[in-house]
């Protein structure tokens, strides 16, 4: 890797950006009580709340990967009929206030949605006010964004690797598993990463669908905002510890599985 | 720097007036003088900070000042009281606050952020469930049951420090699924269904009518809170706040715009 002489023009706005987005980082670093980050770890609310969100998030994301990953496979092939509607249709998700992807969850899987009518009447399954809920709230605004990332790395994908597996005697999904999966892991671990990203920060749609109680549905950002209506600097300090949390997942996925990420090719 | 510019809009006849304070005795010279001098200037927008529970009432209100005072234009900024007041501690530009508690308002006075509240409505807790009361409430004693999905909003804004005022007082241990933010996002979960009932106001009950059905707490066993307004202190525009205040708590036209809410009196 050799750092290239950057032109101006792209020098500038560059930095702009930096600056633009570390700033409100920097501010809650230097706002964060650090003197009382011992009390605010050992508060039961934050270890339920950091507890709930780990939990959540990860499903989540492991929800988004099984079920998003097929859908980027398919897309990219063009396997389904009106691929690009569908397309369009998987990203609403993306473009929805979040606080209105929990009123459209409630229509669909609230105790009288049309989806979570017939579970609770026939199973007596309801999602809202359950950690179940919260799960679903973060998939369904997380998932678009493994989708759109994956699809990208299976369509830079040549389809001869594929073909010469399958005339080499694979089955199909010896060929997705050993040929296509490893191929696109770059692509499908910064959707994951994003995806994962995007859950952990959920707030608006899973308040509106999940409700807000402590321990079973009050995530980091739930508690965040329940705490920043009386104390700012503590709801500063559990942020901090939040960003810290992700920060520090980000980076040993980094360094562990994202190495080879930065060839260019 | 008030007097020259009420000269120039209302015009000779002040002048003399005007002459007259610096000459004559205060006392007479402030009745002729004061109210056209005050009533020039009520123009100009303001924005109002208020509680979720006056989302209904306040826009009529408006309506009604802004007739009153031809030139003026209130906006609104609705949400959780605690919110309100947090807001314009990171320097909102709001003009006026209208908080469902005083409590809320005190922590904004304290603040040095408003000037003298004025206890303005009055408002008492019902029981709210979906139209059909699919768990079957009758009262607040139904609301422990095991299985009923009752919600509150949180204790920190005052809906919720309410509902746990109440449920001490009439010693029932209730195990709330959600703590909202505001009341009317609980509201919205009664609605949906997806609530078997929450502790919301009467007014709220009142505003959305047949949509849902409630249970009303004999009064010497509810919880009342009071509503306090008052001008920001960093206000751009004092003369309309003050009016605002003023008109809401001492106008007719305000007061009974309220009650029709199911708002009763403070005092």
């Amino acid at each position: 890797m050799t750092r290239r002489h950057a032109p101006w023009f792209l020098l500038i706005p560059g930095l702009i950006a930096v600056i633009f987005l570390v700033l409100p980082v920097i501010g809650l670093i230097t706002q964060a009580p650090w003197g009382s980050f011992g009390t605010l770890l050992s508060d039961p609310v934050t270890r339920d709340a950091l507890r709930i969100s780990a939990l959540s998030s990860l499903c989540a994301t492991a929800i988004c990967i099984v079920l998003g990953t097929p859908l980027a496979w398919l897309l990219a092939r063009n396997a389904l009929p009106g691929t690009r509607f569908i397309r369009a249709l998987v990203v609403v998700p993306l473009l929805l206030p979040p606080v209105v992807a929990g009123v459209g969850l409630l229509t669909a899987f609230g105790r009288r949605g049309f989806a979570g009518a017939f579970l609770y009447d026939h199973f007596g399954i309801q999602f809202p006010f359950t950690t179940a809920g919260v799960i679903l709230a973060e998939t369904f605004v997380a998932m678009p964004f493994l989708i759109i990332t994956v699809e990208a790395g299976f369509r830079g994908l040549h389809k001869e690797y594929e073909e010469v597996a399958a005339t080499l005697g694979a089955s199909s999904w010896q060929t997705f598993r050993h040929v296509t999966l490893p191929l696109v892991a770059p692509a499908l671990l910064s959707g994951v990463v994003l995806c994962w990203a995007r859950a952990v920060g959920e707030f608006g749609a899973t308040i509106g669908f999940a409700g807000n109680f402590p321990g079973v549905t009050q995530t980091m950002p739930l508690a965040i905002y329940s705490e920043l209506e009386v104390d700012r600097s503590l709801a500063i300090g559990l942020s901090v510890i939040l960003l810290m949390v992700c920060l520090v997942i980000l980076v040993l996925l980094r360094r562990t599985y994202l190495r080879g990420d930065t060839r260019n090719d | 720097m008030r007097a020259p510019r009420a000269i120039r809009s209302t015009g000779v006849a002040l002048i003399a007036a005007v002459t007259s304070l610096l000459v004559v005795s205060p006392a007479t010279a402030a009745t002729s003088v004061f109210t056209p001098a005050s009533d020039a200037k009520v123009t100009g927008t303001i924005t109002v900070s208020a509680a979720s529970s006056l989302t209904d009432v306040f826009p009529v209100i408006a309506k009604a000042f802004q007739k009153r005072y031809p030139g003026t234009n209130v906006k609104f900024n609705f949400g959780g009281s605690s919110t309100l007041v947090n807001q314009i501690k990171g320097g909102a530009p709001v003009d006026v606050l209208a908080t469902a508690s005083e409590p809320t308002m005190w922590s904004a006075v304290n603040a040095g952020l408003v000037g003298k509240p004025l206890l303005f409505a009055k408002n008492t807790m019902a029981i709210a469930m979906p139209a059909d009361n699919p768990a079957h409430i009758t009262s607040l004693a139904d609301l422990a049951r095991p299985g009923t999905l009752v919600g509150v909003c949180a204790v920190t804004v005052p809906c919720g420090a309410a509902a746990r005022d109440l449920f001490a007082l009439n010693k029932v241990t209730v195990r709330p699924v959600t703590q909202e933010l505001d009341v009317r996002s609980l509201l919205g979960k009664v609605l949906s269904g997806d609530l078997d009932a929450a502790i919301v106001y009467v007014t709220d009950v009142k505003a959305v009518g047949k949509k849902v059905s409630s249970v009303q707490i004999p009064a010497s066993l509810n919880v009342t809170t009071t509503y306090p307004v008052a001008t920001v202190g960093k206000t751009t525009n004092p003369v309309v706040a003050q009016r605002f205040v003023d008109y809401l708590r001492y106008s007719l036209s305000a007061q009974g715009i309220l009650r029709a809410y199911g708002f009763a009196k403070p005092w």
